[in-house]
Parts: C-alpha cells; structure tokens; sequence
C-alpha cells in the first residue's frame, strides 16, 4: 500500500511517501511560510522523488489536529479532497500522536504540546505499551497549563516532553516535576510525516470523506458567545444547498 | 472529428457561500452548486470568518461531488479548473483555493485564478454577449466600484467608493431597523411600500468626480432613528426604507449614467449583491427610457447576483483565452484589486 501523509498543523510542514512499512521519501522544513504556497509544490516533489504519481497513492494520510487553524485546514482540505477526487482511502492521526510517536524505546509518559496562547496548550498523554505500541493515556484537549501540571503530578511517572513550543513552559515543568521531567531533543520536537504514515497504515480509512473536518478542539469565540444564550438544538441547516 | 467541448471545473470560497460549477465554452452552465452558510452567521449578525472558514471545509468536496454528477462530466472531460483567489476573506478563499490546486493536480490539469470581481461583471456573459468598451458598475457588500472594460479581461477602475461600500451600509441600516443580516432583500422590499420623505443627504452628487461615498447616508440614517426613539416618535419603517434606498439609487445612478454618457459606453453591466435590487433595476431602466439613450443595461440573472461558481467559470474562460495560469504555490489574496486608471485621481 502507498502511502503519502502530510502535516500542516503548526509551522512546520512534513511531508512522507511510505511503500507498506518502507520510508520512500519525506520532506520536513520549519520555515515561516505559508502552508498554502508549499504544501502542494512540497508533495509534487516528494512524489517525483518516490517515482510516483498522485493518483498511485492509495491512502492520504493528514494531521488532523489540535494545531492552528488555518494549518489545518490546507491540509485537511488538501487529504480529503485528493481522496475523494480520486477514490482513495483517507485517514486522520492526532497531530499530538504523531509527534509523540518520535519517541522509541521507552515506557515514559509522552506529552506532546502545542502553545494555545493565554497560558493554554493543546496537548494530549501518551506511552507505549509493552509491545512499542503508542497508545492514548490521556486524550488530547485544550486545558491551561496549570491543569495540565496537575493532572500529570497524579500521574507520577517520568515525562517527556516534546514540541517546539515546550521551550515556553520547560520552566514550569522543571519547577513542577525535578528529575521527572524530560525534555526531546530537536529532532524529536519536529512533526515527522513518515511516522504520521506509519501511524495512519494501522487506522481503519474514513468512512465519509465529506464529513471528514479537522479536529480543532475548541468552539470558536462567536460561537460561545452565542450559545450563553442561545441553544444549538433544533435549529435550521446552518449550511444547505440553494 | 468532433471538437471537444471547453469544460471548465469553477471553485468560488471567498466568503459565505461554498459554490462549485461546471461551464462549457463560458456561456452555458451545466451546474452550478450553491451552499450558502446564512442561517449560520445569521446567528452572529454578519460573517464570522472563522465560522465560514470551517463550513467551507465541511462543502467544498461535497459541492464539487454535485456539480460534477449534476454536469454528468468525468475529470477525464475538463478542459481546466478555475478558482476565485480574491479578494475576500482570506481563511474562507484557502478552502477554495486548495480544493482546486489538489484537483488540477491530481488529474493533471491547468488552474486558471480569477479575481472575484471579475467574476460578478462576467456573470453578466449568461445574459447575452458583452460588448467592449464596457462599464460596470460593481456593487456588492464589500465594493462599489465603476469598472471600465477596454476589452475581454481588462478591468480599470475609474471610480470607487471613499468609505463604505453599498451593501455594507444596507447591512447596517438593516440592523438599526432589526432586520436579520443580510438586510439587502427586506430593505428593498420595505421600500416598494413607503415614501421617500426624509431626503436624506446624496453624498458628493454633484461633485466632479467617479466616486461614491455612503458612510454620511448611514449617520443621517442612524440619528434620525435615534433621535425619533428619544422623543418616543415612531417612524414608518417602510418610509424609513425608501428614504436610504432613494438615497443609495440616486448616486449611483446619477453617477453612473454621467460616466457611461462622458465615456460613449453602449454597455454597462450591473454586478455583485447590490445588482438583485429591484429598486436600482427598475430605475435604471426608467432612466434609459426616459433620456432615450443608446445604452445596453444588464443585469445577471438573481441566481448569479451573489457569490457562485458560474461566474468564475465564465470569468476563467477569458482567462484561458489568454492562458494566465497558476502554479501549485498559488495563494489567496485576500486584497486583490483591479488597477486603477491612470486618469484616476482620489
């Protein structure tokens, strides 16, 4: 099965090929560019390098979120729409999953982080279990970093912590967790498309590609507004066809 | 042997509305699938852009499904895919945009980017063919402009609005008589039925120059209402319509007419949101009539007054014409403009 998996969900951009388990090709920068101008010509390039073609691939493979949300919406729009255009299987991978998923050989809790602004963060708890299998402790959501030190206090076990954004809070956890917290390396705190791949090879495909919308994790500021005072039952379609 | 039929496959994003079409040669429209998101930010009293950026990602496969089978085309018939690329609201064109550059890119076809202004003149293409040199007059609610067509493809702007566009001031009107966004359509309505007895101001009229200015009308507007509420007057509502509308139609049309006379148009196109006014419809045809002039007035069908993807498609078909395609990095443009002419002074 050909796989191509992309990651558009913060700055940097990722992008893998993967043959079954076989790593063809990928191609990760963190640059400060629009993911709208670099995505496709980024997956065009991978492609060639992989001598494949679009329309080879037999499942696009996206991060789904948490992330910023412009990010995610060009690769989520990008994945579904190449699936559906052309018949093929669609999957979604937390984009929390995959960058804990750059930690091997440990049973350490995982806590990838994205920065949500005031003193929020998009974050999720992961291990691998006995057989390396990454599995899901805590689900990924969008909670103040203080609620977060709590919960993980409870926990008790050692930490690591992994994202571009962890420098912000590293502080905090040091003062919070001593020689229980840990901190990944560079290379680890990159979003790597080839492990969102490998991620999404194991995931049942999408049922309903249309339906298919990234994962955001939190209501828009309108939204919440209105729903003080306001109840999201019963109303009419909010979008229909005309 | 047969020659293949131009296909162009239309994506339209940039505010509320998700549309894709399918247009054959840029005159005939085999779909042309609208989703409008207005009993959504219905809920807010205008487009929350966020909100619209999340709908759209929740339609633009489902629409572009539509359009193909409601055309009965396969990808393997397409000539092109176009996309509107701005201006608008840059979160909402993404979706639009993306859509298309995957598509073209899956099935190895060229993008066509089209300015979505462009688009509303040449919704007017569905009415019968456009005649250069053309003028028209865009309003919507994000412009009002008058736009001057030397030839197929070519837009100058040589007058616009100093504050507030048409549609925009309809909108806040509206909201001071507590009518749901968008106002358009009840205020037009409201206004068939009252007087126009509050002569509020016709900005910059008579003043020598192409623009347009609608931020004055609003105040006039808005402190009347208020200071009737104060001293506990009650106003007619249908007086108060007619009134703005009377207001907005005179300018507009003062303008217009003045520019197309000066300028020896034969055809002036009216465009965008504004154009499904009945108000502005009957008086431009009441002025033609009355001053007997040689000018061609036309207006899109109501279908293709507001934002869909028929347009684009008949906008990209002059752009294919003249083949200005788009690469994989092409990227919205949330402020794209028409040049202005070179004889434009502010």
């Amino acid at each position: 099965m050909n796989i191509l998996a992309m990651d558009t969900s913060n700055r940097a951009l990722s992008v893998a090929v993967l043959s079954d388990d076989r790593i063809l090709a990928e191609k990760t920068t963190d640059v400060n560019k629009n993911h709208s101008t670099t995505l496709l010509p980024a997956i065009d390039q991978i492609l060639k390098d992989s001598h494949l073609t679009s329309d080879q691939i037999d499942r696009f493979v996206v991060a789904q979120g948490p992330g910023s949300y412009t990010g995610l919406r060009i690769g989520v729009t990008t994945a579904k729409t190449f699936a559906f255009t052309l018949h093929k299987e669609l999957v979604g991978v937390s984009s929390l999953a995959s960058l804990a998923g750059n930690i091997r050989h440990t049973n350490a809790l995982l806590v990838p982080l994205f920065d949500a602004r005031r003193d929020n963060v998009f974050t999720g708890v992961y291990q691998r279990d006995d057989h390396g299998q990454l599995t899901n402790v805590v689900s990924d959501k969008h909670v103040p970093v203080a609620a977060l030190i709590a919960q993980l206090k409870m926990l008790n076990e050692d930490i690591i912590f992994i994202g571009t954004d962890v420098a912000h809070f590293a502080e905090r956890f040091r003062a919070a967790f001593g020689q229980q917290a840990h901190f990944a390396d560079d290379e680890a705190n990159l979003p790597h498309a080839s492990e969102l791949g490998l991620l999404g090879a194991q995931k049942e495909a999408v049922k309903d590609i249309h339906a298919f919308i990234p994962h955001y994790l939190r209501r828009t500021q309108a939204e919440n507004d209105w729903l003080k005072t306001h109840s999201d039952k019963g109303h009419q379609p909010y979008v229909e066809e005309v | 042997m047969e020659s293949k039929r131009e296909l162009i496959l239309a994506f339209e994003s940039s505010c509320d509305e998700t549309s894709v079409a399918v247009i054959e040669d840029g005159t005939k429209i085999l779909s042309n699938i609208i989703a409008t998101q207005i009993n959504s930010h219905k809920r807010f009293g205008g487009v929350v852009p966020e909100v619209a950026s999340r709908h759209h990602v929740e339609y633009v496969t489902r629409c572009t499904e539509d359009a193909m089978k409601a055309a009965n085309v396969t990808y393997d018939d397409l000539t092109a895919v176009a996309v509107t690329y701005g201006p608008g609201l840059v979160g909402s064109l993404l979706i639009g945009v993306t859509a298309a550059k995957t598509i073209a890119y899956a099935h190895h076809l060229p993008l066509i980017p089209v300015n979505h202004m462009a688009g509303h003149i040449y919704a007017a293409r569905y009415v019968k063919p456009l005649e250069y040199p053309l003028l028209a007059l865009l309003v919507s609610g994000g412009h009002t402009e008058l736009v001057y067509m030397k030839a197929a493809g070519e837009f100058e702007i040589i007058g616009d609005t100093r504050d507030d566009a048409a549609g925009e001031a309809y909108d806040k009107i509206g909201r001071v008589l507590g009518i749901p966004y968008p106002a358009g359509k009840e205020v037009d309505r409201l206004a068939h039925l009252g007087h126009d007895t509050f002569n509020f101001p016709r900005a910059m009229i008579h003043e020598d120059n192409d623009d347009f200015s609608f931020s004055g009308l609003k105040s006039a507007f808005i402190n009347t209402v208020h200071h009737a509420d104060q001293i506990g007057e009650k106003l007619s509502r249908e007086d108060l319509a007619a009134s703005f509308q009377a207001a907005v139609i005179d300018v507009l049309v003062t303008k217009t007419i003045r520019v197309a006379k000066r300028l020896g148009i034969k055809q002036l196109v009216v465009a965008g949101g504004v154009a499904a006014n009945q108000g502005l419809r009957e008086r431009l045809a009441q002025v033609v009539k009355d001053e007997h002039l040689d000018l061609d007035v036309v207006f899109p069908p109501l279908r293709l007054c507001g934002d869909n993807g028929a347009m684009v498609g008949a906008a990209a078909h002059i752009e294919l014409q003249k083949k200005h395609f788009a690469g994989l990095d092409l990227n919205a443009d949330p402020s794209l403009e028409f040049a202005y002419a070179a004889t434009y002074q502010p």
